[in-house]
């Protein structure tokens, strides 16, 4: 064994002074990897605990605050058209990049593994398809893998980009490869950042804290006092999410009712319906479900219904299964949205940036949340379960049968 | 039966420890309302039960009950007329895959779990290849009814449960159990006494692949149209069967105890859930669970697998 | 390295070597594809308008490959002994963590961070090696308990990226000599270190003898369980490089780098695509070797292609198996 073991070092030793040797005669500087730093988010001690646990590491007050105004604020731009308005933009000129057509669309995307990425990849397509003067579009998957998003970055910037549109997976470990990538090219990111302000433009919906403060002051609102909360959230560390529940926390801890759980999961419909059936029958009754995302809101709902019992006020998202549902089952509900319309934005966002137009360095797009009121103009019956309502596509060629619907 | 004895203990004790916490447990509609939840487990860890005594894995059940429930989604859409139509198609398909994963395992010499995890990749690329990405579609409320709904106080899930339990007891009573057990225990000397062992390894795949069907339909039913219905199933039913005694390899176990190894891990989760070990620390106190158990009911068996196909 | 001179006098041994010299035919059969497989990428890039044998392209593929091949080395080593490690993902995703954060930043903690997950991923292997010996439990759940165990342990302790790489660590992962990633070096220098234990050692010897029929090589005095300790602890050191090698490309460490990767099962796919038997024995290196370059041309193919990646499974797919397939007919006919 001890013979054995050495060797093992030895060979380990081996691979490692390779690699230090390896490293040190390198002749190629790396693609301008930019300091991170410690640009991690501030770690910040909640107030009052009302049952919702300590507060997430991803909470940064400053966002939290800019979020709630924004939440308010009234977007600039054409009303019908949600996917070019913005809100609070600081237009910056882009007259280094005009060019003339056609032109060449370049995109790295994080995934297409669920439904809201293919809701939204697909309203990309069209979008595309609208403009002749996109010559050709280049679109990589990296399904899921940080390393392989890495490597795509790279490679795309042999092909002769004119943008590059950049749908991150992570923000901390694809701010490398975007630094990289913009002295090359102009550089468009959407959905998640990155930890670095070199994209000409950054496209994000109001944010996670605004879905989740929406949610949360729903039910403080509908929900009468001392009032039973179950807060169901999907995962715990992933940063869109963690936001969504911080500020529903904040929400929860200066009101006066009494989460009694914060439960996790996994996106899976069974899963979710039994923990719902286990609060219920422990609790005897949940006076309101406070959800980060709405896969799972009708596994929620009915578990209710299948216990026999009135479903409490509750959020989902703009699924057309919850959707129908709400309509349906006559719910008090709401639905705050993270539209899918943002896919739209980068490819409109890469012809202004050609043309040398004007855009906004960070593009805040509405956010707007389904409502009793306005449940109607969202519910599209013919489309797909998962199918997300906030789409913007319903005016693009191949609607609705490219999106799985029947009109 | 004697390996089979730790496992009853295990899963009375954790029975017990969840009636202290919560007395209403063992009041029938709690405990039936348990019985529902681990059905679809418990019918998997049957199904691959006779995948691993014959000597081999399946690890295509997970990503094959996704695609019945998508597949059933887009099919029904809604309708009541399609639903039974349907079902058969279901039960069909779930054969089908058995069938394939049994003939490229037996007549192709493709080991098992390279077989198999190649079918976990084309099923799952497959199913939402067809559907554009997303599930489309919904499953009728009659298709829902098996996995939601119940014949008086019995919900019909337990109804199947018992009689999956029955038909998979019979199975290794007769013969084929017999066979199943010589051709996991040693298929050379199996093979010499006259067992075809690419039939009945190709059976015991296809009882696997059925299974996933009806696991497919009751949780389908249980939860509605979801894109990841079966995620980690696979996993799942592989751990309850050898937490039941049942050793990789084959020859060994029984499928009373690979069921009772599914209510156990069913039991594990609820028990955590209800002591309120925090989502973070489960996975780890799973996994010390299942080398335990694997490690007490192992020590008397040093046998290990000799390259079965070589 | 004086002990290979010493001859084995295990009959067994000498026995498996002979099979191993003529099961490097499967190794050849990868190559062939291989070969193969890069002319129809370069005539699909030619007909596609682009170009295959670009800079960028060959740098993407030695880029995509390093991590999984590196991975993918090791675990030939636990499957040519008869075993396998389903652990590797979870370990690669706690090993970017423990590099990133006692770099935290800093050039001076590079040598302490590169100990620290060389001994983190030994102790797992140790731990893996133990419970499959001591406690004869089969690989298969002894490797699935420790990676929900190390899952627990991510999910406990890290809720997203942390820590960070010095810039000057991340010279491992995007550096390049001309046309060679110094990642695909690294990895080629675990290959060829692999490929000297395996060829030249009497662990290599043992380990093809332990995989090839553990009761003969028991009884010709070889100690099993030591062997059967050694490759875990192997296959487990090979996932802490992978780890520090992601972690220089990520510039942080994350709780999802090995998983999201699929490391575990797709370093098993690679190591049977290059021809190693899955219940041990037969196999090497060099075939594995041939089986991540294989995956990672498919992928560059797939890039250019922009196939969906639903499509991509279902090649994936049928690739593995048709090649296992062949390499069962092969060996039958042989």
């Amino acid at each position: 064994m001890r013979s054995y073991s050495r060797r093992f070092l030895a060979v380990a030793a081996l691979a490692v002074l390779t690699t230090a040797t390896a490293a040190c005669t390198t002749d190629e500087p790396a693609p301008s990897a930019a300091p991170a730093g410690s640009s991690g988010p501030a770690e910040s001690a909640g107030p009052g605990d009302r049952g919702t646990g300590a507060q997430s590491k991803f909470f940064v007050q400053a966002d939290y605050d800019a979020q709630m105004t924004m939440r308010r604020a009234e977007p600039t731009g054409p009303a019908d058209k949600p996917w070019e308005q913005s809100i609070d933009p600081q237009l910056i000129d882009t007259a280094a990049y005009k060019k003339a057509a056609p032109y060449h669309l370049c995109f790295s995307n994080a995934a297409i593994d669920n439904p809201w990425r293919q809701v939204g990849w697909k309203t990309m397509q069209a979008e595309v398809a609208l403009h002749k003067e996109i010559e050709r579009f280049t679109a990589l998957d990296a399904e899921g893998k940080d390393d392989k998003q890495i490597s795509d970055i790279a490679e795309l910037q042999g092909k002769g980009c004119d943008v590059l549109i950049v749908s991150p997976n992570t923000t901390a470990t694809l701010t490398p490869a975007v630094s990289g990538a913009c002295p090359k090219v102009p550089v468009i990111v959407f959905d998640r950042g990155v930890e670095t302000d070199c994209p000409v433009t950054f496209i994000k919906p109001v944010g996670g804290y605004a879905f989740g403060a929406e949610a949360a002051e729903f039910l403080v609102d509908k929900v009468p006092s001392g009032g039973k909360i179950l807060a169901l959230r999907i995962l715990p560390g992933v940063d869109v999410l963690e936001t969504r529940w911080s500020a529903a926390k904040v929400a929860f801890d200066s009101s006066d009712l009494d989460v009694v759980g914060v439960e996790f999961t996994d996106g899976d419909a069974a899963k979710t319906k039994s923990i719902v059936g286990d609060y219920i029958q422990r609790y005897g009754k949940i006076d309101g479900v406070w959800m980060d995302s709405g896969a799972t809101a009708v596994a929620a709902v009915e578990a209710f219904e299948d216990a026999g019992l009135p479903v409490p006020p509750i959020n989902g998202e703009d699924q057309q299964d919850f959707l129908q549902k709400w309509s349906d089952a006559k719910l008090t509900a709401i639905a705050p949205t993270y539209p899918t319309y943002q896919w739209r934005t980068p490819v409109i966002a890469a012809l202004k940036i050609l043309k040398g137009e004007q855009v906004p360095k960070i593009w805040n797009l509405p956010q707007p949340a389904i409502t009793q009121e306005n449940l109607a103009t969202y519910l599209k019956p013919g489309m797909p379960p998962l199918h997300y309502a906030l789409c913007g596509c319903e005016d693009l060629p191949g609607y609705p049968e490219k999106w799985g619907g029947t009109s | 039966m004697r390996r089979a004895l730790p496992i009853f203990v295990v899963l009375a004790g954790l029975l017990i420890a969840i009636a202290v916490v919560n007395p209403y447990f063992l009041e029938p509609p709690a405990f039936l309302a348990f019985v529902k939840r681990a059905a679809p487990l418990v019918i998997l860890a049957a199904g691959q039960y006779f995948v691993i005594v014959s000597g081999e894995f399946d690890l295509s059940v997970g990503s094959l009950v996704t695609a019945e429930v998508v597949i059933a989604a887009r099919l029904i859409d809604g309708s009541a007329e399609a639903t039974w139509p349907v079902l058969a198609l279901l039960l069909v398909l779930g054969l089908l895959v058995g069938l394939v994963n049994g003939i490229v395992t037996t007549i192709f010499r493709v080991p098992s779990f390279i077989t198999t995890l190649g079918m976990l990749l084309i099923l799952s690329g497959a199913v939402f290849l067809w559907t554009g990405g997303a599930p489309r579609g919904a499953l009728s409320p009659e298709f829902r009814e098996l996995g939601r709904g119940s014949l008086g106080p019995v919900p019909w899930s337990v109804l199947i449960l018992v009689a999956v339990v029955a038909a998979a007891v019979y199975a290794m009573r007769a013969g084929f159990g017999h066979t199943l057990i010589a051709a996991g225990d040693n298929d050379r000397a199996a093979a010499l006494s006259g067992v075809r062992l690419a039939r009945v390894r190709t059976a015991a795949f296809m009882i696997s692949g059925l299974s996933a069907a009806v696991a497919a339909i009751l949780l389908g039913g249980f939860a509605g149209v979801s894109a990841q219905a079966g995620n980690g199933l696979e996993f799942q039913a592989i751990t309850a069967v050898v937490l039941g005694g049942v050793v990789l390899g084959g020859g060994r176990g029984s499928v009373v105890a690979a069921m009772a190894g599914a209510f156990t891990l069913e039991a594990l989760f609820t028990l955590l859930n209800l002591y309120g070990i925090s989502g973070a620390l489960e996975p780890a106190v799973q996994g010390v669970i299942i080398i335990a158990a694997v490690a007490l009911g192992a020590v008397r068996f040093p046998r290990r697998r000799t390259a079965a196909a070589s | 390295m004086t002990q290979q001179l010493k001859l084995r006098r295990v009959a067994a041994a000498e026995g498996s070597f002979l099979r191993r010299l003529s099961a490097d035919q499967p190794a050849r059969a990868v190559y062939l594809a291989l070969a193969l497989l890069i002319m129809l990428g370069w005539l699909l890039f030619t007909l596609d308008g682009g170009r295959f044998l670009s800079q960028e392209n060959i740098v993407g593929i030695q880029q995509r490959s390093a991590a999984l091949g590196i991975v993918a080395i090791g675990q030939t080593l636990v499957i040519l002994a008869g075993g396998l490690d389903l652990s590797v993902a979870y370990l690669i995703s706690l090993t970017t963590l423990v590099a990133a954060e006692i770099m935290a930043g800093a050039g001076a903690n590079v040598p302490a961070a590169i100990a620290a997950v060389l001994a983190v991923s030994a102790l797992v292997g140790l731990v893996n090696g133990l419970i499959v010996t001591r406690l004869q439990v089969h690989a298969f759940i002894a490797t699935l308990g420790t990676a929900l165990i190390i899952r627990g342990v991510l999910d406990a302790r890290y809720d997203g990226p942390a820590g960070s790489v010095p810039a000057s660590f991340r010279h491992l992962g995007y550096d390049r000599i001309g046309p060679l990633a110094v990642s695909a070096l690294l990895w080629a220098a675990v290959a060829v270190s692999a490929w000297l234990l395996l060829s030249r050692t009497r662990l290599g010897y043992r380990i093809y003898a332990v995989g090839g029929n553990t009761e003969v090589a028991r009884l010709s005095g070889v100690r099993t369980e030591r062997v059967m300790i050694a490759v875990h602890v192997l296959c487990s050191v090979c996932a802490g490089i992978a780890g520090l090698l992601l972690a220089s490309r990520l510039g942080a460490g994350t709780p999802t780098a090995g998983t999201d990767g699929g490391y575990d099962l797709e370093s098993i796919a690679a190591v049977v695509l290059g021809g190693t038997a899955l219940a041990g024995g037969r196999g090497g290196v060099a075939g594995t070797v041939g089986g991540v370059l294989l995956l990672a041309v498919l992928d560059s193919i797939f890039n250019q292609m922009e196939v969906n990646s639903f499509a991509k499974d279902v090649v994936r797919g049928v690739v593995l198996v048709a090649a296992l397939a062949i390499y069962a007919r092969r060996r039958r006919t042989a």
